[in-house]
């Protein structure tokens, strides 16, 4: 209920300018040179002091990608994208690998501080209950600048660092894990990400560990003309448990930005990672000038018996989303879930699902998708839900609905079934609706404003996925939506 | 006071309220009946101020205050609740949430602080009894999945919680059995108070014998066309509309 209220204030204290984080810090920034070529990848493996398995990965990528071509079987459209127009490697010039809290530049520090992402675990410590703490890693541009509470989870065993950082003091784990579930070769996105791929998270749980912790990972794109590629790769050894965030935002630019990210979960035997997103990179403007373009592959491997993964994420920001969270549910019993909320306004064009891959016996998944279209925007939900020959019992339950505000958006469902296997049962449920005037008339009828109305009806929509988020997340979340819609309605 | 002097209304060119003259005192509990068609339903779209209607003449004051340049949620902050003949659902909304959003909105818009908590819940509680309304229905998606009955103990239960100074009843019997009509009755005359007004909309003399009240309107064609007390209610019921139709026949 406060929450609610909450929403409402702030949907009441918004002027015109909704996107609150478009400011832009002031930071020198050594980049590479602008564009790709084996020279640049060479610089950034430099800058990250790899080893040299490593660079040889990302130029066998590389020369992947060369061949490859950009898909286009999204239902979203943008001018072509020089790839030799962006930086691929930004990063504060003073200290980019700073020990310690104190080594970061404090403009840094301010600009964490201004989007409410905690990062002085004192601070963090001071007031706030100890079940309620957050361990965070901030990625500014190409690197990360901070990873808080690194010691405590290292007493509980939790390997929980900057990738850049695991690659030189974890190196069999890394080469035994990344790429195993998303390959080098496996999409246009992917294979630009494993070959410039600058910074992200590494978590790995040991067996038996029920994380301490949430973890969270803040990116920022701050520099302009800069692409971030982050990479991040998390294992949950048998039987332990992570719950991992995972926010993003950007200044406000009239240029896009790209943003192609690679996710990599794994998951053995009794193992559950939940990772959780609230999306908001920058939109772009009311006539779809700027913003950034999110084009992310997120793949978790249910690797082990009994293992579950969940993916919940809300989608608020970018002016095209493409993204597809999926599980690979190969180990026999193991479950995969997808809740999602994709609301977009203005000239927002989004293109998001799942892919529920059944391959084990006895595999089951769940998919809740909530999409919201206001303004002008494109609304479309992909997924794929299929059975191997082998997945002997698998069940999907899969439920999209759509809600449109207005006249001028359009949504989408595009499902695809394939079930290679006759004892497979898989459901599926959609709907569209839109917030009728009635409903209106009648909360506007017990003193509810058009805004206060539209804030309640929607988070009623979503309400079955707000619930799986962390607690203080879905506050978060359920006041970006209502700021996301804002100027929607009349 | 509510006082409503020539109000002309249309809706996609089809005139419906024909300069339509109507005052419900403090205090007084009035009945509108008339045939289908007559405009009943416009009228009380038009004093909570829904969209679609055009207004082309006349004026509505409550209390003074001119109803037609205010917003619908401006009208509820200054007093006026309709309660619907069709309640809507608010799917994922639960009705607690529903109801303090709608409280705290009018307090807000009226410069009132904020209800604390507890006191909601002590509101809600003590005016939920007296409507046979339970807490799992308060958990439960405002009006989605809820009987006829239901729905419209829920419309009282708003109206208890909100103390508007006017009250529009549309309809409100329909689709009630025995028992719903007792308790939806016996709410709104608990409500009854020298500083309230009601306008009971309804087709049929059963309700008014329930919610007694002060004056009776005969409604035709948009307009009002014969006032009376209580009696004319019974009146009607034996007689029907016929006198009327006829009248404006000839």
């Amino acid at each position: 209920m406060p929450a609610v209220q909450e929403t409402i204030d702030q949907v009441r204290s918004i002027d015109v300018d909704q996107y609150k984080y478009g400011f832009e810090t002031e930071v020198e920034m050594e980049k590479a040179p602008k564009g790709l070529s084996e020279d640049v990848i060479r610089f950034i493996s430099a800058k990250k002091g790899e080893p040299e398995w490593m660079l040889q990965w990302r130029l066998d990528a590389y020369k992947r990608w060369l061949t490859m071509k950009e898909p286009s079987w999204a239902r979203v459209s943008y001018d072509k994208i020089d790839y030799n127009d962006i930086y691929y490697y930004a990063a504060p010039k003073k200290n980019p690998a700073p020990k310690s809290l104190d080594e970061v530049d404090p403009e840094i520090l301010k600009t964490y501080e201004k989007l409410g992402i905690p990062l002085r675990e004192q601070e963090i410590l001071a007031g706030i209950e100890p079940e309620r703490r957050v361990a965070v890693d901030a990625v500014f541009d190409s690197v990360s600048v901070a990873t808080t509470f690194k010691e405590e989870l290292a007493k509980a065993g939790v390997i929980f660092m900057p990738i850049s950082e695991a690659i030189r003091e974890y190196p069999d784990l890394v080469k035994q894990y990344l790429g195993s579930v998303v390959p080098v070769t496996d999409n246009f996105f992917a294979t630009l990400n494993s070959a410039v791929f600058t910074d992200g998270s590494f978590v790995y749980i040991p067996p038996g560990v029920r994380c301490p912790m949430e973890l969270s990972t803040y990116f920022r794109i701050n520099e302009k003309n800069t692409g971030q590629f982050e990479r991040t790769l998390i294992i949950a050894d048998k039987g332990s448990y992570v719950s991992y965030l995972e926010g993003c935002t950007a200044p406000k630019r009239d240029e896009n930005q790209l943003h192609a990210a690679v996710v990599e979960l794994i998951a053995l035997d009794d193992a559950e990672i939940k990772y959780s997103t609230v999306q908001n990179w920058y939109p772009g403007d009311a006539e779809g000038r700027g913003g950034i373009y999110n084009f992310v592959t997120k793949r978790g491997d249910c690797r082990g018996r009994n293992s579950v993964i969940t993916w919940t994420q809300v989608e608020t920001g970018s002016a095209i989303t493409w993204k597809y969270p999926s599980c690979i549910l190969r180990g026999d019993n193991s479950r995969g879930e997808f809740y999602s909320i994709a609301v977009s306004n203005g000239m927002q064009q989004v293109d998001s699902g799942t892919k529920m891959i059944h391959l084990g016996k006895n595999t089951t998944s769940r998919i809740i998708s909530k999409g919201i279209a206001a303004g002008k925007s494109e609304n479309t939900y992909r997924g794929l839900v299929s059975a191997h020959r082998k997945a002997t019992g698998a069940r999907n339950f899969t439920n999209c609905d759509s809600l449109l505000i207005g006249n001028q958006c359009g949504a989408h469902t595009v499902p695809y079934i394939e079930s290679k296997n006759a004892t497979a049962v898989f459901e599926h449920e959609a709907t569209t609706s839109k917030i009728s005037e009635d409903q209106m008339f009648y909360c506007q009828q017990r003193g509810l404003s058009e805004e206060e109305a539209t804030a309640l009806i929607v988070n009623g929509f979503v309400k079955d996925v707000l619930q799986q988020l962390p607690m203080e997340f879905a506050v978060e979340a359920q006041k970006l939506i209502s700021i996301s819609l804002e100027g929607s309605v009349g | 006071m509510l006082e409503i002097k020539n109000l002309v209304v249309q809706i996609e060119d089809k005139r419906i309220l024909n300069g339509l003259n109507l005052t419900v005192n403090k205090g007084e509990v009035a009945a509108i009946m008339g045939p289908n068609g007559s405009g009943k339903s416009t009228l009380s779209y038009v004093i909570a101020g829904k969209e679609d209607y055009e207004v082309l003449d006349g004026e509505i004051l409550l209390d003074g205050q001119n109803l037609l340049e205010m917003e619908p949620d401006q009208r509820a902050a200054a007093g006026v609740f309709l309660a619907f003949q069709y309640p809507l659902e608010i799917p994922g909304v639960a009705s607690m949430t529903f109801l303090k959003a709608a409280m705290n909105a009018q307090r807000k818009a009226r410069g009132e602080d904020e209800l604390t908590t507890p006191d909601f819940i002590k509101r809600v509680n003590a005016a939920a009894a007296q409507l046979e309304i339970n807490k799992d229905m308060l958990k439960r998606a405002l009006n989605v999945g809820f009987s006829g009955g239901e729905k419209k103990r829920m419309e009282i239960l708003q109206m208890a919680l909100l103390q508007p100074s006017f009250c529009i009843l549309d309809e409100t019997d329909s689709g009630l059995d025995i028992d719903a009509l007792r308790i939806v009755s016996e709410g709104v005359n608990a409500l009854r108070s020298p500083d309230r007004s009601f306008l009971v909309i309804t087709h049929y003399q059963r309700l008014l014998n329930h919610i007694v009240p002060d004056t009776v309107h005969v409604m035709h064609a948009g307009r009002i066309v014969k006032t009376g007390g209580k009696e004319l209610a019974l009146e009607l019921e034996a007689n029907g509309y016929a006198d009327y139709r006829e009248s404006e026949a000839a």
